[in-house]
């Protein structure tokens, strides 16, 4: 026996607005809707439906609505409607709950618990519209000697680094998880934004060779189309330990998503599940880690910074102090928000920790120990707007790295299906008919206009605090407040409550 | 109970002067309070102080400390702590004068000190590197008592009160020093310690600082990762400690040291010279958190030295000026114009950009 389960959401279609035109029919990958010859009408299945807003959007008579479903069991505090359905999916079926995208349970979001500081009277703000207001920066080691050359120069005894126009980097995502348009209009944003993007564990498509200068190369634990030309391509390597959607696990990219071309970037036969395993099976301790980081600074003649990423964990700061002296140059930590391709549910939304927490923790930790110039930080899952941004700054991060938020602007909505490979906005597929939904040329522009706008509110918040270089807005933790916090998460966030002077 | 300097952030605005005779001459400390009288009302009664530098030639070889106590036994505590590590060579109250708008004064007392050579020797530590962890534990230990000043043949005098009366207090006009600084001050807060006046010090270097600076917490988590208690909680604290940071530990120059702290914003540097934009390039990215943003003019007091420094912005007044052998720096021309109304020339140096003044044994020149 199946149990029937009623849809979570209902398509809800005005009658005196439809004109039956059959673009929704047309659009849904999902098959929900269809036409009725005899009649002239369009009707909706809501049980295919993943809320998705596709039809919604291209409806030319806005005749479309999504609503949730309010069908419910016997109300009940401890047993929800969705507890309760996926007891039913997983005795129908006697699998593991799959999901896609970041954790959307309702977790505390510690960004939304923290307040800005402004200049009043003592000293002024700046006026970015006025004066220049920097928000360049380099990632990587600085920690140096000082050593002088003939003349008494300073000698550049720098480690490589990497120059960001923007304190903001688009984070791992592999071709086979997107698209191929998805990561075109990915790269070209890098290009023109003068960031980077990062090609996650799926390889790197010949075509992107060109967009090398802004593309960071991940080497993840199934080391997926990794080789010469991939590591020369890179202008940084990323060493993938762990993802903050699933902490403790590989990868899971469906072979229905592994079409010829994934197959060729990924060196991977077509058509099979790509499982990359839980660990690196050549990583087992912190010292292992240090020989792949220097294996591959010997493979690119340390012309390239490494970066470590790590999931966010309970002991996520003693194991960023491990990486810090382990060669690494820049240290990236996903929090347990951040999104994914496709994750056990269960994994998804119970394991990790908030970014904001562990970046905290790692900051403070590093700086306790003398050694915050060995690395930087990068910190991403879920980083959600400019002022997520310059919080996360304040707190002690370098950079950020935004997926969600690209994939919003490239016309993700949160559906949270990608694993099912039918998305109907061309990202998180392989089917040449939906990819080519996703006009590179449109969606690069998109996403360099979002990280544009959030450079100039992040300029704009600066310039309220009376800072007018990111430098001086990283690690000032001075600049936040909380609010709605205990003392345990204020000592653990290593700030004061609001309305506690300076 | 209103906290002590120290257990909050106090930012504050200010008034500050400097000058020096690059011939090496000796000047008392007495045109010193008449130029920083002029600006009275750039300070609030909350705080006032100089350094004199070269005012101790009888002992220009050893380290002179000022303490003050709170009370008696932690004079008896931190006398101790001294005779562990130096040999006192030579120790006084120091004499001041009573004013009726001083009050509240601690016990003031001053003693020139060698480090114990055995003592040194066990440490590893380079003398100087020895002597400022001395001042930083008698600071962060010993109640009641504070080191607020350690340098050779100089001397940091500090107080509440009006800078011009904190002057008379200490007797100034009986020092002779070839150079001073002086500090008035307007905090926003009512402390009332005398230790968290300024100027402030370490070993010779002190920095009287007019401002609030915006990157105080970015500054302040950074160096005290290299062993920097930043304990007052001031922006002139924070700052002192960069620069010995930098010139004392890291070994750059001040000019370098200046391109640190109010860097060139970037692109102005993209229009510099190839050196200049390649050295500029490279400090930045080495020393990133150690940009200070926000309004502040500083002086700062080294042997044989001055330099005047503005934030980037210039966002707080600060004028130089020359007469002969003579240099001047001030928060305002008229305090300057004060002791000296005749000047061969007064400029007010872009912000970022560090006006250096050294004495002609040092190689200093007219600018």
């Amino acid at each position: 026996m199946n149990m029937y389960l009623y849809p979570e959401y209902e398509v809800v279609r005005d009658e005196s607005r439809c004109i039956s035109c059959r673009v929704c029919e047309r659009q849904c990958a999902n098959l929900v809707h269809s036409f009725d010859a005899e009649t002239g009408k369009m009707s909706a299945d809501s049980a295919k439906c993943v809320n998705c807003h596709r039809c919604v959007c291209l409806c030319p008579s806005h005749a479309l609505k999504i609503v949730k479903s309010d069908d419910t069991y016997k109300v009940n505090a401890n047993w929800d409607n969705q507890t309760i359905n996926e007891v039913y999916k997983q005795a129908n079926s006697g699998g593991v709950l799959l999901s896609s995208m970041g954790n959307p349970k309702p977790y505390p979001v510690y960004w939304d618990k923290m307040l800005v500081n402004a200049s009043q009277v003592t000293n002024p703000p700046i006026d970015p519209l006025r004066e220049p207001m920097e928000t360049q920066i380099y990632l990587g080691k600085r920690s140096v000697t000082i050593e002088r050359d003939e003349r008494g120069k300073l000698k550049d005894t720098l480690a490589p680094q990497l120059k960001l126009r923007v304190p903001v980097m688009f984070s791992a995502m592999s071709y086979g998880s997107i698209s191929y348009n998805a990561h075109e209009a990915l790269a070209r944003a890098a290009e023109e934004l003068g960031t980077f993007y990062n090609t996650g564990e799926g390889g790197l498509h010949k075509d992107f060779y060109r967009y090398g200068k802004n593309t960071i190369v991940q080497v993840a634990s199934g080391r997926f189309g990794v080789f010469k030309d991939y590591l020369e391509n890179a202008a940084a390597i990323e060493i993938k330990m762990g993802q903050g959607a699933k902490p403790g696990i590989g990868g899971h990219l469906p072979g229905a998503k592994i079409t010829a071309d994934v197959s060729e970037t990924r060196m991977i036969p077509q058509g099979v599940d790509a499982i990359s395993p839980a660990p690196h099976h050549d990583i087992y301790s912190i010292e292992d880690l240090r020989q792949l980081v220097y294996s591959l600074k010997e493979a690119t003649e340390y012309k390239k910074p490494v970066i470590v990423k790590i999931a966010a964990v309970h002991n996520a700061a003693a194991i960023a102090s491990g990486i810090a002296r382990s060669g690494a140059d820049i240290i990236a930590i996903d929090g347990y928000r951040g999104g994914t391709g496709a994750a056990p549910t269960r994994i998804r939304d119970h394991v990790g920790i908030p970014i904001e927490l562990a970046l905290a923790q790692v900051d403070q930790r590093l700086r306790d120990e003398g050694i915050r110039d060995e690395v930087s930080l990068v910190v991403g899952g879920s980083v959600r707007s400019s002022a997520d941004v310059v919080k996360a700054i304040a707190m002690g991060a370098d950079a950020c790295y935004i997926g969600t938020a690209a994939l919003l602007a490239l016309g993700c909505h949160l559906c949270r299906s990608c694993h099912e490979g039918k998305c109907n906005w061309g990202i998180a597929t392989q089917r040449p008919d939906l990819v080519k939904r996703l006009n590179p040329d449109l969606g690069y522009k998109r996403l360099v206009n979002l990280v544009t706008a959030w450079d100039h509110e992040i300029r704009e918040m600066m310039g309220g605090m009376g800072i007018n270089s990111v430098e001086a807005l990283r690690g000032n933790r001075l600049m936040l407040r909380g609010i709605g916090l205990t003392d345990a998460e204020l000592r653990i966030l290593g700030i004061r409550y609001a309305g506690e002077s300076m | 109970m209103l906290m002590r300097e120290g257990q909050f952030r106090n930012p504050s605005g200010c008034a500050v002067t400097g000058v020096i005779d690059r011939s090496g001459k000796p000047m008392s400390g007495e045109g010193m309070i008449e130029a920083i009288a002029v600006m009275h009302d750039r300070s609030n009664g909350l705080g006032g102080g100089f350094a004199g530098y070269g005012i101790y030639p009888h002992y220009k070889d050893y380290y002179a400390f000022h303490l003050f106590y709170d009370k008696k036994e932690a004079q008896a505590d931190a006398e101790a702590f001294l005779c562990r590590h130096f040999e006192i060579v030579y120790s006084s109250e120091i004499q001041t004068r009573k004013l009726p708008s001083v009050t509240d004064e601690p016990l003031i007392f001053r003693y020139f000190l060698a480090p114990l050579p055995q003592k040194l020797r066990n440490s590893h530590l380079d003398e100087r590197e020895y002597v400022a962890r001395c001042v930083n534990r008698i600071n962060s230990e010993t109640d009641g008592a504070y080191v607020f000043s350690s340098g050779k043949n100089m001397g940091i005098f500090k107080g509440v009160g009006y800078p011009e009366d904190i002057g008379r207090f200490y007797r100034l006009e009986e020092y002779g020093g070839y150079a001073w600084t002086c500090h008035g001050r307007y905090p926003t807060n009512t402390p009332g310690w005398w230790g968290g006046a300024h100027p402030f010090g370490l070993l010779d270097f002190s920095v009287v600082h007019n401002g609030e600076i915006s990157s105080y917490d970015a500054n302040r988590r950074y160096i005290e990762m290299f062993g920097y208690q930043c304990n007052l909680q001031t922006d002139t604290e924070v700052i002192t400690y960069i620069v010995d940071y930098l010139v004392r530990k890291r070994g750059l120059t001040l000019e370098e040291t200046a391109h640190v702290i109010a860097a060139s914003f970037w692109s102005t540097i993209a229009e510099k010279g190839e050196t200049e934009r390649e050295q500029e390039t490279l400090l930045r990215r080495m020393f990133p958190s150690l940009l200070v943003t926000g309004p502040f003019s500083v002086i700062l007091g080294y042997e044989g030295g001055l330099m005047a420094l503005n934030d980037r912005l210039k966002l707080r007044s600060m004028v130089c000026a020359e007469k002969g052998d003579l240099a001047y720096i001030s928060s305002e021309e008229s305090a300057i114009r004060k002791i000296c109304p005749d000047l061969d020339r007064v400029w007010m140096p872009a912000g970022g950009e560090p006006v250096i003044f050294e004495l002609y044994e040092k190689g200093g020149r007219a600018q």
